[in-house]
């Protein structure tokens, strides 16, 4: 039975397929296992057990951001407001815990919440008013940024012990930044055959035969954005496990760095095309990358304007290897 | 009457009307912000913003998802470039102009060639050269902003030296009648609309579509240089983000005067009423003393709300 399905498949799309998608997957690849054997060549002790441990735990809150903007990508969106709801989630959920180890899950309710609810306003906003997600999204960065300097106008509070202690445990010598990166693999392998992420890709890729195949137009975008909220109020916690206290500035250059993530991570911002692994490993080269420049010793004055090129490079290189498309 | 009704129905039109009731309210409000000095004053702040908008306006028309989100940044490197340049002696300005509009102009033109060549979208590309230009601030200055504005360019700014009026809002008129004229009567801005309603059809009448997207890029990181200068010879001191947070006003102000985000229709004259509107909503704001946190909050609900009446996107039953 499934032979003759195999066989039922039009070998056109087969041949399409290797042709587009495995283009970019492969140059993401490649350029991981670049950026893995140059940060591990310039500084060895990233193999050690604690190395494996601080790296992930720094690079998690761009990786979950990274899954998070995927997801709205894929779905012909996007969202520039991600930065801005980790910090609002982040500095909620540390407003919530006030250090006590015991509202722990308190925190983690608030900080899923707020992404949420953010979630909800950008796809309210891009489905119901129809707006174009770039301003729209741009401008509902204002309103988090804003609202999280309301909750807390300066960094500081305090993170429970159990969070930032839990974020560096290791559970059979496995880091639990690593588990927590290869539980988002693992979710989104399960959830990808749902109903909901087949019609936010089927929305992504068509909006107008999407309608015409009585996929929930609509209701797809704003479930894109909900998730994506989700997602990135998670990553606030990440934040704050890293980092012990809140701060209403974070998060700036996430929106920046996640888009980056996606586009080196063979995810084509038209929509449709991708997959959230591709994110993950676009971020961590990123993150590999700054790593480097940091091993290499340069001065702290230019490490800022040293990433900016390393992103704009990124950028370059995944728009070579991309089939050229005329829209 | 059908005449009436189509002048009312003009963004430009219901913006400074929009202006207009926002004085008259803060007026209300606060006695004495109505006050011609007061309304100067306003306009002056209106005048960074309203050149910034200048280059954001060119490229929104330019279609294609046109749009610089590296403008205030850009801004700022510039009057960082100027000011330490100039360190106060009127005898530099010249050069600390020219110095800025140099390296302005090489970034418009980077991102520029990454759009057409590479085919990054504008905003990613641009986006991604908000990261560089913040990098370059850094490193030209060493994290220590140390420029002074020339005393003539502080004049030209917080004096009232042409008819009782600062000089920098007659820079301001000149540079918008300009523009509008190349925007309407020369074979660039033909090109510019062009480009902006369709590509395509734009190239198949034999438009350099490349060339005039490039162009576009580069006067937007002119301009947006240009405001930064003017802004530091408001605030004679130069900081290491003067003029940041001006992107998204400047696209605000676009959007208010009725140019549409997706190219090809709209004109100055509207992102210059934009600016007023949207510097008089932030005088009001910090009039009544609002919190930073609400200023910021108000901005992003207004560009919302105005999109919400203009730049809605088409349903998909047609």
């Amino acid at each position: 039975m499934t032979a003759t399905a195999t066989q039922a498949a039009p070998a056109t799309s087969f041949v399409d397929r290797v042709r587009g998608v495995r283009v970019a997957s492969w140059a993401t690849a490649a350029l991981l296992v670049v950026a893995v054997v140059a940060a591990i060549a310039l500084q060895p002790n990233l193999l050690t057990p604690y190395g494996v441990a601080s790296t992930f735990a720094t690079f998690l809150p761009l990786v979950l951001v990274a899954v998070a903007q995927a997801i709205v990508v894929i779905g012909g969106g996007l969202d520039l407001s991600a930065g801005a709801i980790v910090a609002l989630s982040s500095v909620v959920a540390v407003q919530t815990m006030r250090g006590e180890d015991g509202l722990l899950l308190v925190g983690v309710a608030a900080a899923v919440a707020t992404g949420v609810a953010c979630g909800l306003v950008n796809g309210l906003v891009v489905s119901r008013l129809r707006l174009q997600p770039l301003i729209a999204t741009f401008a509902s960065a204002s309103i988090f940024s804003g609202l999280a300097l309301l909750v807390l106008p300066t960094p500081g509070g305090t993170v429970p012990a159990v969070l930032t202690g839990t974020f560096r445990q290791a559970i059979a010598t496995v880091p639990m930044s690593v588990l927590l990166v290869v539980a988002v693999v693992l979710g989104w392998l399960v959830l990808r055959r749902t109903r909901v992420l087949r019609h936010i890709r089927a929305t992504g890729g068509d909006p107008a035969a999407s309608y015409a195949s009585l996929v929930p137009v609509q209701s797809s975008q704003l479930a894109s954005y909900v998730l994506s909220g989700a997602i990135c109020g998670l990553a606030g916690l990440a934040v704050l496990g890293n980092a012990g206290s809140g701060d209403p500035f974070i998060g700036g250059d996430l929106a920046l760095n996640s888009v980056a993530a996606v586009v080196v991570g063979g995810i084509a911002l038209r929509g449709g095309i991708g997959s959230p692994i591709g994110a993950i490993a676009g971020a961590i080269i990123l993150a590999l990358s700054s790593t480097i420049l940091f091993s290499i010793g340069l001065p702290t004055s230019w490490r800022a304007l040293a990433a900016g090129v390393v992103v704009i490079l990124a950028l370059a290189l995944s728009a070579l290897g991309a089939p050229r498309r005329r829209r | 009457m059908t005449r009436v009704v189509a002048i009312l129905k003009d963004p430009v039109v219901v913006a400074a009307l929009i202006a207009v009731l926002l004085i008259a309210i803060g007026g209300i409000l606060r006695p004495g912000f109505a006050s011609p000095d007061q309304i100067v004053d306003m306009l002056r702040v209106a005048s960074f913003l309203g050149i910034i908008a200048i280059g954001q306006t060119i490229v929104v028309l330019s279609g294609g998802e046109g749009i610089d989100l590296s403008v205030g940044t850009v801004a700022t490197l510039g009057a960082i470039l100027a000011s330490r340049t100039m360190a106060g002696d009127d005898a530099l300005i010249v050069p600390g102009v020219l110095l800025a509009l140099g390296v302005a102009a090489l970034i418009g033109l980077a991102n520029g060639l990454g759009i057409v060549l590479l085919r990054i979208p504008p905003f990613v590309m641009t986006l991604g050269m908000l990261g560089v230009v913040g990098g370059l601030i850094l490193v030209v200055t060493g994290g220590r902003a140390d420029g002074r504005a020339a005393p003539a360019l502080v004049s030209l700014v917080n004096g009232r030296d042409v008819l009782g009026l600062p000089g920098i809002l007659l820079v301001w008129i000149v540079l918008g009648v300009v523009v509008t004229l190349v925007l309407r009567r020369t074979v660039f801005g033909a090109r510019l609309y062009a480009i902006g309603t369709s590509r395509e059809a734009a190239r198949l009448s034999g438009v350099p579509v490349r060339r005039v997207t490039v162009s576009a890029y580069v006067l937007s990181s002119l301009f947006a240089a240009l405001g930064g200068i003017a802004m530091v010879g408001y605030s004679q001191q130069v900081f290491l983000n003067l003029a940041d947070d001006l992107t998204l006003p400047s696209i605000a102000a676009v959007v208010i005067g009725g140019t549409l985000v997706a190219g090809g229709v709209g004109g100055y004259l509207g992102s210059a009423v934009g600016a007023i509107v949207l510097t008089v909503l932030t005088s009001l704001l910090t009039t009544l003393a609002m919190p930073e946190w609400a200023r910021i909050v108000v901005q992003g609900v207004v560009l919302i709300a105005l999109l919400a009446v203009y730049g809605r996107q088409r349903r998909l039953r047609s």
